[in-house]
Parts: structure tokens; C-alpha cells; sequence
């Protein structure tokens, strides 16, 4: 079942706040997770296992390394939703 | 993350459903697997070939990592507890019987699946004695310190099974590790020795590389890759565990009753090959 841009956005943002307890508003599209958000590799390893639970998708890692921004991750997710 | 066990088709006719008639050679074994952090670990595909042959698992996570076992542990045949263990934690080791006591009555098997080194440690002729002593405590001392940790809870015939990488050689790029995994070979011995006139056997799986978190956080793990599959005469597959994984039920299991302190080598046959 493929959920709306902004659904996947609210979900990953929760997702980045239970990790990292940042505020969900800071999880903006054009936000880079390793610059601007200054989320580690253990940390987004987390974020990734658990988004791929909570969206019902798989990950794999050579494509988990290109997720760069926030707006990456939710076009993935969306698509792997199809 | 996911990824590694889509990528072992090749094995998949083996994993035949349990169907209650079939016995598994781990049936009514109580195991305590350390180790599960992503679903590409080692210690994740001994937890779930172990499930599948009759175990009962208790993992163990620690820390940050914490979090991602446990939602790697809702993954397994059957959802497994995490308990918290830092093999560099006194209390933890303490604490640790007591721990698994709220999931299961006693052990009968105890897989070490553990290993870390500061990156100053992958550089032989600079590290420093802070980043070498952590990786020894880590990655070869941490088997003395698990193995007495789980021994009030060992049953009779317990079994204990850990992950090594051939520390016989020199090998590009894992450096201290390196001397670290000498080390733990060693403990292994020893503590095959005094354990096992309580009836514990103590044996390692030597394993060929594998892409895991561990691999990943070697700077130039590169360097195995092409070579190993290249140099192993049954060929190697990087991204696949359940070789591994199915050695280290097998020691865990009772069919090896009169082994201990013995190293298999899992790695595609290329200890064996002089070139
Ligand atoms: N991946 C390989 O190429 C390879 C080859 C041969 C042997 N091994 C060995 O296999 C074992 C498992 O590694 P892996 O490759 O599955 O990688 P992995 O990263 O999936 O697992 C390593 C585990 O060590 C645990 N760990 C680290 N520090 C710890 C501590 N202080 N207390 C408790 N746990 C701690 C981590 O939580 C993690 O689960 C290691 O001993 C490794 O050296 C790996």
C-alpha cells in the first residue's frame, strides 16, 4: 500500500526523533542526515532497520549508502511501496 | 540492511518446515547468541538456523545498538529477547545469569559472536597501546569474560562457539585485529582446558570474509574481496552467513561430543591452499 509523500515524511521524522530525539519539525526534505542533521552511521543504520518495519520495505545496503538527504529516503520508500 | 538472507537461494531446499515429526538437532537446546546487530550478522543467521533446528534463543545488544536488535530480533522465526550485555561491562557480566534466568531455566549452548577495534588499531605500525588493549578486551578476552559470565547457567554438556578470522597469517589491513583474533584462539584453548572438566566444549568457526557492520568498519576490507572467492576452491560468497552460521549449530548442537578446543575453518577451503 503506497503512503503519500508527506505521510512517509511524519513517519521518518518520528523515526529520527526516537533515534535521535531531535525535533520532528528539523526533519525537513533538503535536510542531508550526515550534514545537517548530524545523525552517525550506528544511527542511521537504526533509522533504516526501523523504517523498513515501519514501511514495509527492504533496504538493501548498496542502496542504503546513496540515501543522502531526507528527500532521498522518502522517494525510496515510495517507490519500494509502489 | 536486509538483504543477506534473499541472497541464499541456493540453500533455501534445505530449510524445510518443521513440521513435528522432523527433528532438529538443536531440539530442546537453550542457547544464548551474542552478537545480532543488522540482519548481515553472523550471530543473526546462527539465531534463525538455530531456530529452525528445535532452539530456544536468548540474544544479547548493548548501547546504541540496542534498539537495532531488538527490532533485528523481531525478524527471527520466532521473536527473540535481548538482553543487555557490554562484553567490557563488569556489571553486565554480573548481571548477565540473572538476566537470561528471566527467559530461560539453563544454557546449553553460548555462541560469541563479538568483535571491535578502534580504527587506530588497522594501522599495525602506528596504533597505540590504548587502541590495541581495547580490541584485546573486546575481541579475545571477552570470551573468557562470557563464558564464565553464562557458567552458573551451563548444563551438563554445554557447548560454547565463537567467530574467528585465520590468525595464522599476516593478512593486509587487519593489523591488531589481527593479533586480537590470535589471542582469542588461544583463550579458547585454555578455556577448552579448564571447562571442560565440567563438560563444556569450547570451538571456534574460522570464517572466510563476509560483508557484515563488523567487515564494513575495516578501512580496505577491500582487499579480501576479490581475492578470497578467487582463491577458495568451493568459491566464496561474501554476502552469504549460513555457511558459517550452519558450523556453528553444528558445533553447538550434540554432534560433535568429543571436540573441544578445535578451530573449523569455514572459508571455502582457502586455508588449505598455498596460493
Ligand atoms: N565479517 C567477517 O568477515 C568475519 C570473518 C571471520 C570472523 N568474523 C567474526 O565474526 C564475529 C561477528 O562479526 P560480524 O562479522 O557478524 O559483524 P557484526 O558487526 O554484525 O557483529 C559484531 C558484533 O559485535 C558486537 N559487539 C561489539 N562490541 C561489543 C561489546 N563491547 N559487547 C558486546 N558486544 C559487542 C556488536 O554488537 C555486534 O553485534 C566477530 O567476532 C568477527 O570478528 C567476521
Amino acid at each position: 500500500m503506497a503512503q503519500s509523500e508527506n505521510e512517509i515524511l511524519d513517519g521518518i521524522a518520528e523515526l529520527v526523533n526516537e533515534e535521535t530525539g531531535l525535533p520532528k519539525e528539523s526533519v525537513e526534505m533538503d535536510k542531508s542526515f550526515t550534514d545537517d542533521l548530524d545523525i552517525d552511521s550506528l544511527s542511521m543504520t537504526s533509522i533504516v532497520v526501523h523504517a523498513e518495519e515501519k514501511f514495509g520495505v527492504t533496504i538493501p545496503d548498496e542502496d542504503s549508502k546513496n540515501l543522502r538527504t531526507v528527500r532521498d529516503v522518502v522517494a525510496y520508500i515510495q517507490q519500494a511501496q509502489g | 540492511m536486509a538483504g543477506a538472507p534473499s541472497s541464499t537461494n541456493d540453500h533455501e531446499h534445505r530449510d524445510i518446515e518443521r513440521d513435528g515429526t522432523r527433528m532438529g538437532i538443536l531440539d530442546g537446546k537453550r542457547l544464548l547468541i551474542t552478537g545480532v546487530l543488522t540482519d548481515a550478522s553472523i550471530a543473526f543467521r546462527v539465531a534463525q538456523v538455530a531456530q529452525q533446528e528445535g532452539a530456544t534463543v536468548v540474544l544479547t545488544s548493548f548501547g546504541r545498538q540496542m534498539r537495532i536488535t531488538q527490532a533485528i530480533a523481531r525478524r527471527l522465526p520466532q521473536p527473540a529477547p535481548v538482553v543487555q550485555l557490554d562484553v567490557s561491562d563488569q556489571e553486565d557480566l554480573d548481571a548477565l545469569a540473572e538476566r537470561v534466568r528471566e527467559h530461560v531455566d539453563g544454557l546449553d549452548g553460548v555462541l560469541h559472536s563479538i568483535g571491535f577495534a578502534p580504527q587506530g588499531a588497522f594501522d599495525f605500525m602506528a596504533a597505540s597501546w590504548e587502541d590495541v588493549s581495547a580490541a584485546l578486551q573486546i575481541s579475545s578476552y571477552s570470551l573468557k569474560s562470557l563464558a564464565v559470565a553464562a557458567r552458573p547457567l551451563m548444563a551438563e554438556r554445554g557447548s560454547v562457539v565463537g567467530l574467528t578470522f585465520d590468525a595464522s597469517f599476516a593478512w593486509p589491513v587487519y593489523d591488531w585485529m589481527g593479533v586480537a583474533k590470535a589471542a582469542f584462539e588461544s583463550v579458547a584453548r585454555y578455556l577448552a582446558r579448564d571447562l571442560g572438566p565440567e563438560g563444556t566444549r569450547v570451538n571456534l568457526v574460522s570464517a572466510g570474509p563476509l560483508r557484515t557492520m563488523a567487515a564494513k568498519s575495516i578501512p580496505g576490507f577491500e582487499a579480501f574481496e576479490n581475492s578470497w572467492p578467487e582463491r577458495a576452491p568451493l568459491g566464496w560468497d561474501l554476502a552469504d552467513t549460513e555457511p558459517a552460521a550452519r558450523a556453528c549449530v553444528a558445533l553447538l548442537s550434540d554432534w560433535f561430543p568429543a571436540t573441544t578446543g578445535e578451530i573449523v575453518h569455514v572459508d571455502g577451503g582457502v586455508h588449505a591452499m598455498g596460493s
